[in-house]
């Protein structure tokens, strides 16, 4: 009962600190928005005074992006550290991120020259596609080595290697979207549109609640492959669902806001230490949240911290993040 | 009627096949051993009798259904599995990871019950594990550590239970522990155990029946008393140098080559210390008089060079006598490790003196005497 007490005080401690947060996400900014004005325009239905264009056009937009783009990822590396068994393993690490990144750059590039520019739908498709030609160049490796430092470091350099071609690409191409391009590339949630959020909201929702029915195989999965197997879990199923979810969700960050470092492996980490367990039941959820108040606080710092100069959302989820991991890295050597 | 049989079941990975021709019979309450040496094939025959591995060929049966015709998820009622593969569950505690082993009767989520939580509390008493309940899984000793993982097996509520080498890393206490926790478990739950062990001398007290794997296929099988004989182990493992006892469980050295300058008489147990200690300076040595039935009788005879024997129950005949003398006198030192002699053994008394007037040095002093004396 102890234990139940404590979920639901740290679940209800990650809500509050989400709505806070959203909050002053919405009311600060290069432009800051005074209490009465955001009410006014949430519930008084000005729609059309600048504020409301500020709040609803750019600011609400950009805070789903940060929650259900942050939740996604973190979820994502969640389900990837789950499958490898690894516990630094995670879309950004094994290059899966950056092999999204590739394939939508070129999607962008080769609509953006017939003069058209891409929909939502396309660039998740084109995001799903590099996502699991990467997961499939990992999944080789994955078959030759159950090193977990190994199979890091070949994810490194498949990520390496998919940068390497994006920046090649985007050198050459000569548009004059290319700026926009640029900035996507290096991580970013600042241009998303309510007609995105139309996009990545019910599929991240839908994901999460997928990945919420696997709790229960997971949680089998956790004492490894022969006993899952033993409990009459299906493990190719089981695999095959693991990696295409944790794939989509991936996919859907990059497609919006390009490759995020560190969300993946940090957050997942961390609320296991918060909640003192490691129930999948427990843990998924509040993972989702923990991405999502991550990607917040990341974001918040991003836009506010060098006004009204922007960071790249990585800058700053890098600087948090790296640390955590090397703190994974030690402690494990401790035991 | 078995619970758990295979026809003719080829097992092997890919499409090697590693052992042939497999017939298992196994009924309710029984535990059936695999024993051989590494890589002859046991863990793989177990994979594939578990359903982790496609047969190459032939077929198992569970409860006279073939087990690849079953869905997993009911499979799992049945037969439990004992993994030994290491793993590592990061914030889990020993509860959490016994619970686990009500998997296939839990709903959707995986949320345990009352009734489940009962069966929880009840295994985690019968292994003797209670009070690690709350513990963090990752940090409990190896011993502990698979009466946890045994625990989730049991959970299963399983009717066959399957374990690849429970007991290797566990130092002898709990060895013995586990092996005897199990030994109860399946007599008061009815459970058939088919499992592979290392050590031949517990396959021996622990099994009603033992299969021995070698050469691509099951070389013996039957009782463990019936099989497990010192030269069948030889044999079975290709041993080179020293044996297996199995009348006292023990293993020896090899017996000490070149040609014996002592010999040892003794008799009852007390020369068994003397011969080992010959053995590890590597001294050749005779021993004598013993009865065949004498507790140092298979001591002797793997470790000297020759044994003077006589029959059982006995007066020593005048022959040995005689034939023990002519040993002797090729000796130049001699050990009696008898302090008394009775009506059955009164020829050591006169081998003894013999000895003595031969002139033969007496190392008894150098080989018996307490270490706190050296």
């Amino acid at each position: 009962m102890n234990k139940k007490l404590r979920y639901l005080t740290t679940y209800t401690v990650l809500i509050a600190l989400l709505l806070l947060l959203s909050g002053i996400n919405v009311v600060s900014g290069s432009i800051s928005i005074p209490a009465e004005e955001l009410f006014a325009v949430l519930f008084g239905g000005q729609a059309d005074s600048t504020y409301a264009q500020i709040i609803l056009g750019i600011r609400i937009p950009r805070i789903l992006a940060a929650v259900f783009l942050g939740g996604a990822l973190s979820l994502s590396g969640y389900l990837l550290q789950t499958f490898f068994a690894n516990p630094i393993a995670g879309p950004f690490v094994l290059g899966i991120s950056q092999g999204a990144k590739l394939v939508v750059a070129l999607t962008l590039i080769l609509t953006l020259r017939h003069g058209q520019i891409p929909g939502s739908p396309a660039l998740i498709l084109a995001a799903f596609a590099g996502s699991l030609i990467s997961t499939g160049f990992i999944l080789l490796i994955s078959r030759r080595t159950r090193k977990m430092s190994l199979l890091v470091i070949c994810g490194i350099m498949i990520g390496y290697i998919c940068s390497a071609v994006t920046d090649f690409v985007i050198t050459f191409a000569s548009d004059s979207d290319i700026v926009n391009l640029h900035s996507w590339s290096l991580g970013s949630f600042s241009g998303t549109t309510m007609a995105n959020a139309r996009f990545f909201v019910p599929i991240v929702t839908a994901a999460l609640l997928l990945a919420f029915l696997l709790s229960k195989p997971i949680s089998a999965y956790l004492l490894g492959e022969a006993s899952a197997a033993s409990m009459g879990v299906d493990i190719p199923r089981f695999r095959l669902c693991l990696i295409l979810l944790s794939s989509l969700l991936s996919a859907c960050v990059t497609a919006f806001a390009g490759p995020v470092s560190f969300v993946g492996i940090a957050v997942p980490h961390l609320i296991k230490k918060l909640f003192g367990t490691a129930r999948p039941l427990v843990i998924i959820p509040a993972t989702f949240l923990g991405g999502a108040l991550f990607c917040l606080l990341c974001d918040l710092i991003a836009r506010t911290l060098f006004m009204p100069t922007e960071l790249s959302i990585s800058t700053v989820t890098a600087f948090f993040g790296a640390p955590v991991v090397i703190a994974i890295m030690l402690g494990r050597q401790k035991r | 009627m078995p619970i758990l049989s295979t026809e003719n079941l080829n097992a092997g990975y890919g499409r090697t096949v590693i052992l042939e021709n497999v017939n298992i019979r196994l009924a309710p309450g029984q535990i059936l051993t695999l024993i051989g040496p590494n890589g002859a094939g046991k863990s793989t025959l177990l994979a594939t009798i578990a359903g982790r591995l496609d047969p190459l060929g032939g077929t198992v049966f569970l409860k006279n259904e073939e087990l690849s015709t079953i869905p997993p998820a009911r499979t799992a009622k049945t037969l439990a599995v004992m993994t030994t593969e290491r793993q590592d569950p990061e914030l889990m505690t020993c509860r959490e990871v016994v619970s686990l082993g009500r998997y296939p009767y839990t709903g959707r989520l995986g949320i345990t019950g009352p009734r489940d939580r009962e069966i929880i509390e009840e295994t985690m008493a019968l292994t003797e594990i209670t009070d690690l309940a709350d513990r963090d899984f990752t940090k409990l000793s190896d011993g502990q550590r698979q009466r946890v993982l045994l625990a989730r097996a049991i959970c299963q509520d399983p009717e066959v239970l399957i374990l690849d080498e429970p007991s290797s890393f566990l130092d002898i206490r709990h060895k013995l522990e586990l092996l005897g926790i199990l030994k109860d478990l399946v007599r008061r739950k009815n459970i058939a155990v088919l499992m592979a062990l290392h050590e031949i001398d517990l396959a021996q007290k622990f099994s009603d029946f033992v299969l021995c794997v070698a050469g691509g296929k099951i070389d013996r099988a039957g009782k463990p008393d019936e099989i497990l004989t010192e030269s069948y182990i030889r044999t079975l493992y290709g041993m080179t140098r020293g044996c297996y006892l199995p009348e006292s469980g023990s293993v020896e050295l090899p017996a000490p080559e070149g040609s014996p300058s002592v010999f040892v008489i003794g008799g009852g147990g007390s020369g068994i210390p003397v011969y080992r200690a010959l053995a590890r300076e590597g001294r050749a040595f005779y021993a004598g008089i013993l009865h065949e039935s004498d507790l140092d009788f298979p001591v002797a005879r793997a470790l000297a060079t020759e044994v003077v024997g006589a029959e059982a129950w006995e007066s020593f005949s005048e022959e040995r006598i005689e034939y023990a003398k002519a040993l002797m006198e090729t000796c130049t030192g001699y050990i009696c490790t008898l302090e008394s002699f009775g009506t059955m053994n009164r020829g050591n008394e006169e081998l003894k003196a013999c000895a003595e007037s031969l002139g033969l040095r007496d190392l008894s002093a150098d080989y018996m005497r307490p270490y706190s004396e050296t």
